[in-house]
């Protein structure tokens, strides 16, 4: 029997095949359009709302007052918990006002027999400082379950059992919530947390040399933890209302003092800092209980507050929500500012009700490339400048100013700069017997290195221009900070045409030749100058730096050997003071010049004393100076110290003065209100959005293009035809050599 | 067959002692408690004596495997390792040095890497399979010899490539999908689509030449030339015989990964920002987090020993032939 291919399943196949093709086309010529972007990664029930949409890259370690510490933590908790203080929006310089107290408290002194002094009495004479801080009334927590009551006003749920826990996963959880009034109490007991021995406050060490009594306390906590816990884990509370501490106490519901050894006046700074945020007993006990941590339930994940928004999803592996706290008590955006803010429209807002915004999602996003694009998508309402994509986003004008480039002009997207009140600095080991000590020839191999170093070129070849050479440890915004001539270091530069102009690499070469080190050799051996450069930059991306590092030594003929090692053994050396010139930096934690001095006062040092002081620098006279600007007001007398301070420093160069970095931030059209700010951290509440202008925008900049797929799917199809043709014709072949054997042919 | 599962899984237990051991010398060659402590604690205003009590809360205090100031077997057992390893085999994992229950952090990543790894699994064994026919069908043929070139650029592209391309076009010049993120329920679909499509095409180019090979070797074979003598068409060889018959050494590569899925992949969740089990892992690794390494890194293995002894299974069910003993 023949078998005709032709007329049965050649034909049905391409029949079938010329359908798919004319279907394919039709898909390919007449695009769909989508009534919404496809590439929204939000659900679309959210469009249109009043949110804002952020992004963290690294997860919070600790969103505990008392135990966090890092910028990253800290924009989540400082919208949460509210210290007693907080630094005015828009004022520069930094200013302190009151958020939940009634006023910044006056300092009374005592001597060291608890009689009052004046309050210009030296700091010498004065033996304790208190501050007796009175909070506002009516300000309420979040609703939360640690408050929650029944009937009776029992707890409802501090005695959870094994099996109430069973189908809890998070706090969302619990059916019930309540809330209670913020109390002085609440605040004591937070100062009494950064004793806890299970805590590890990082500033435990520091405010123990301050706060009256808290080295003790923190003593008797650890014993009585120990006593209490008897090896248990999980389910130990110590009530600290049990253990006073003396030099944190209530005056009465609404006022609490604290007492500090001598004076120091930037306590106020710390209390500004949710290390001093109220912490609510109840809320305390409530995770202390057995099986809470089993969970995941602790105050390090799920933070409590008076602030103007609550933390309700916390999935750090994905997202983290911040929504609108509707216990918020009453405030009002500020009617003040700079002489610039009311013609940036930054005073619109005025007396207006916080906060603006309904809610914040913060999504993670490690790569820097999906967050980039998200941004030009609409789907991050502000972003960093990245290095990869500054050239997209930003240019510099004629006059050296930046600027976002026409792209993003076209976008609406504003640039915002400001410079950080940081410092990233080059240090030698002072105790290095090459570049280390306080002879001339030290100072002099150190000042030539300095000049060498051309920290413009660095801000511009690896920054990208975001950044200024430091002048020294000061950075701008710094009270002692000075600007113009006053305040260039005239060891490295000279003042030339109205700005400063690096000195010549002649110079420094003198200079290193009255150090001992004619070109580069050291006059005694001959010997090349062999200089070494600690780093815990091991990958490829920092080898164009190093490499740029070693040509500046270049330039004194001096070999640079660099040394790079793990972060770990990295840190070793420095502790051990084995590293001999490396690089380091210091965020401020409060704008004060001692907040950036100390980082080399003497007894500070790294070596032996474990201090911050990395290049362990100890200059009697610049330790003495230190020790009697370090408690003074602000003032003419604090500014001529510190001058002076500056000038030795500058003289010594135990750091070459690296850079201030800047920083860069992108927003959409739709933001509004967003003022730069170093210092605080709680400034979400003032941020104001139009969220149908974003929804406008996002669909016109996200129209899903569809045709590519029709096109593709008709290509693929296309050049499969022939296979299948291939594919007939070998069949047919087969069945006509089976029929001719069949036929005996 | 239950005798030899048995005796595999007591064959495991020394395996995962070694595991353990080695994760233990290869991270604490690198980093001390000290390190570790200090990582932990910040940069800022670290004191020894806060590094003391971090080191005490956590049991790093110890003497690493040998407590020469203790009697009797505690020298052995208040250490570092017995106090952080023992507990595995039951697998209580503990907490993580930042005090999270791993346990519970495990099962919740688990679910997002599965929904990436699951689809990206089957969907590319279907594919490759059916392109390594096709090309075994078209053998010697133009189509063949393209396909394998291709097959070889594919292969010798990295990953990487695929992903930041595929994100390029498909999410920003097309606008078809969301270029990373994460979600659950039915809103996860829409960001599972194009990790998937990556992963699976990024596995084509090895995976193809590999089975192509398989088919090839059973194409030429007695029963296939019997098959073809009776009549049977081309198609109906292949799936029918040769398809089966390739099986098994496929499933040799395949059933291994099954239980692997669970940990997830390094590079799609980190460029997707998929929160599953491989990021758990790399920022564990980024932040000293010992207890968390140790974790996955057991359980890591436990996975591919089961991979292995449900390989072993998965023959007796395709070959009839093969008998466990």
């Amino acid at each position: 029997m023949k078998y005709d291919i032709r007329t049965t399943e050649l034909r049905k196949m391409i029949r079938s095949y010329l359908f798919y093709v004319v279907l394919l086309s039709a898909l390919a010529i007449f695009p769909v359009h989508a009534p919404a972007a496809w590439n929204n990664p939000y659900p679309a029930s959210e469009e249109g709302k009043n949110i804002l949409y952020a992004s963290f890259r690294e997860r919070p370690k600790h969103l505990d007052p008392a135990r966090s510490y890092s910028s990253n933590e800290y924009e989540f908790i400082a919208q949460i918990y509210e210290p007693p203080f907080q630094y005015h929006y828009l004022k520069r310089p930094y200013t302190l006002v009151p958020l939940t107290a009634v006023s910044i408290p006056t300092p009374v002194y005592l001597d060291q027999n608890g009689r009052k002094l004046s309050p210009k009495a030296s700091a010498t004479d004065i033996a304790y400082s208190i501050y007796e801080i009175r909070i506002r009334p009516g300000i309420y927590y979040q609703p939360h379950p640690a408050f929650a009551k029944d009937a009776e006003g029992r707890y409802l749920y501090h005695a959870l059992s094994e099996r109430d826990l069973s189908k809890i996963y998070t706090v969302a959880d619990f059916p019930r919530t309540g809330t209670r009034e913020l109390v002085a109490a609440d605040y004591v007991y937070q100062i009494k947390r950064l004793a806890h021995p299970k805590l590890h406050s990082p500033i435990l060490s520091l405010m123990a040399d301050y706060i009256v009594g808290l080295k003790a306390y923190a003593e008797t906590l650890d014993r009585a933890y120990k006593k209490l816990a008897d090896g248990r884990e999980d389910g130990v509370y110590l009530d600290l209302t049990r253990y006073p501490l003396a030099g944190a106490e209530v005056v009465d519901r609404y006022t609490y003092r604290v007492k500090i050894y001598g004076k120091y006046p930037q306590l106020l700074y710390w209390m500004a800092m949710p290390f001093f945020a109220p912490m609510a007993p109840e809320v305390d006990r409530f995770f202390s209980q057995p099986g809470m941590a089993r969970k995941n339930l602790t105050l390090h994940w799920y933070p409590v507050g008076t602030g103007p928004y609550m933390l309700t999803m916390n999935d750090p592996n994905r997202r983290m929500v911040l929504e609108r706290n509707p216990n918020y008590h009453e405030e009002h955006y500020p009617s003040e500012g700079e002489a610039e803010d009311r013609r940036r429209g930054l005073l619109a807002d005025a007396g207006k009700r916080l906060p603006f915004i309904d809610k914040v999602i913060f999504s993670l996003e490690k790569e820097s490339i999906p967050y980039w694009n998200k941004f030009l998508q609409g789907y991050y309402d502000r972003s960093g400048v990245l290095s990869e994509s500054f050239d997209q986003a930003v240019r510099f004008s004629g006059s050296g100013d930046t600027e976002v480039t026409e792209a993003m002009k076209k976008k609406g997207i504003t640039l915002l700069t400001s410079v950080a009140a940081s410092t990233y600095y080059m240090g030698f080991n002072m105790l290095d017997p090459v570049v280390g000590g306080y002879s001339e020839r030290a100072r002099k191999l150190r000042q030539a290195i300095s000049i060498a170093v051309d920290y413009e070129e660095q801000i511009s070849i690896f920054r990208n221009g975001r950044g200024i050479a430091a002048q020294g440890p000061l950075p701008p915004g710094i009270f002692g900070h000075r600007e113009g001539r006053a305040g260039i270091n005239p060891y490295v530069y000279d003042w030339v045409n109205g700005k400063p102009k690096r000195k010549p690499i002649s110079y420094a070469r003198k200079l290193l030749a009255e150090a001992g080190y004619p070109d580069g050799r050291d006059a005694r051996t001959g010997k090349p100058l062999l200089l070494y450069f600690e780093t815990p930059a091991t990958g490829p991306e920092e080898k164009a730096q190093l490499d740029w590092m070693a040509k500046q030594f270049k330039k004194l003929n001096i070999q640079l050997v660099v040394r790079a090692t793990d972060y770990n053994r990295f840190q070793e050396k420095m502790r051990k003071g084995n590293a001999q010139i490396f690089v380091w930096g210091w965020n401020a934690d409060y704008p004060d010049p001692e907040n950036f001095l100390f980082l080399l006062h003497g007894p500070n040092k790294k070596v032996g004393n474990n201090g911050e002081n990395a290049a362990n620098y100890d200059n009697p006279e610049y330790n003495r100076l230190f020790e009697r600007m370090k408690n003074m007001d602000n003032g003419p007398e604090r500014l001529a110290i510190i001058d002076q301070m500056v000038d030795i420093l500058r003289r010594d160069a135990p750091w070459v003065w690296g850079i201030h970095p800047k920083n860069f931030t992108l927003q959409h059209a739709w933001v509004y209100n967003a003022k730069p700010h170093v210092m605080a951290n709680n400034t979400l509440k003032y941020l104001r959005l139009d969220p149908e202008l974003r929804s406008q925008k996002r669909t016109a900049w996200n129209r899903p293009v569809v045709w590519p797929i029709g096109l593709l799917a008709v290509v693929l199809v296309a050049s499969a035809f022939p296979a299948v043709l291939a594919y007939i014709r070998r069949e047919r072949r087969v069945q006509r050599r089976g029929s001719d054997r069949e036929d005996g042919r | 067959m239950i005798a030899y599962i048995v005796r595999r899984l007591l064959y495991a237990v020394p395996i995962l002692i070694g595991v353990n051991l080695l994760t233990f010398a290869l991270f604490f060659f690198v980093n001390s408690p000290d390190d570790m402590a200090r990582i932990h604690l910040g940069m800022k205003r670290v004191t020894p004596e806060a590094i003391a009590k971090w080191k005490e809360d956590r049991g790093y205090d110890k003497p690493l495997l040998y407590n020469s100031r203790a009697a009797g077997a505690d020298k052995f057992t208040d250490t570092i390792f017995f106090r952080h390893s023992v507990r595995l085999f039951v697998f209580d994992f503990g907490r993580s040095d930042q005090g999270r229950n791993i346990g519970r952090d495990i099962m919740s990543r688990m679910w997002p890497s599965l929904a990436i790894a699951l689809p990206t699994f089957l969907v590319g064994i279907l594919v490759n399979i059916t392109f390594a026919m096709l090309l075994a069908f078209f053998r010697g043929s133009y189509l063949d010899t393209w396909g394998v070139v291709v097959a070889v650029i594919m292969m010798s592209i990295s990953t990487l490539f695929y992903v930041i391309g595929g994100q390029y076009l498909v999410s920003k010049l097309l606008h078809l999908v969301p270029i990373s993120g994460y979600d659950t329920g039915v809103e996860a679909i829409k960001f599972i689509i194009l990790p998937v499509i990556i992963g699976v095409i990024g596995g084509i180019g090895s995976s193809t030449r590999l089975y192509r090979t398989f088919f090839l070797e059973e194409i030429n074979k007695d029963y296939v030339r019997t098959a073809r003598a009776k009549g049977l068409s081309e198609l109906r060889v292949l799936f029918h015989h040769v398809l089966k018959n390739a099986m098994i050494p496929i499933l040799t590569g395949v059933v291994v990964i099954i239980p692997l899925l669970f940990i997830g992949s390094l590079i799609m969740e980190s460029f997707f920002g998929i929160p599953g089990l491989g990021s758990y892992t790399i920022d564990a690794i980024n932040s000293q987090d010992f207890a968390i390494v140790r974790a996955m890194v057991f359980l890591g293995s436990v996975l591919y020993i089961i991979g292995l002894i449900l390989t072993d299974i998965s023959y007796t069910v395709v070959d009839p032939r093969v008998r466990l003993n």
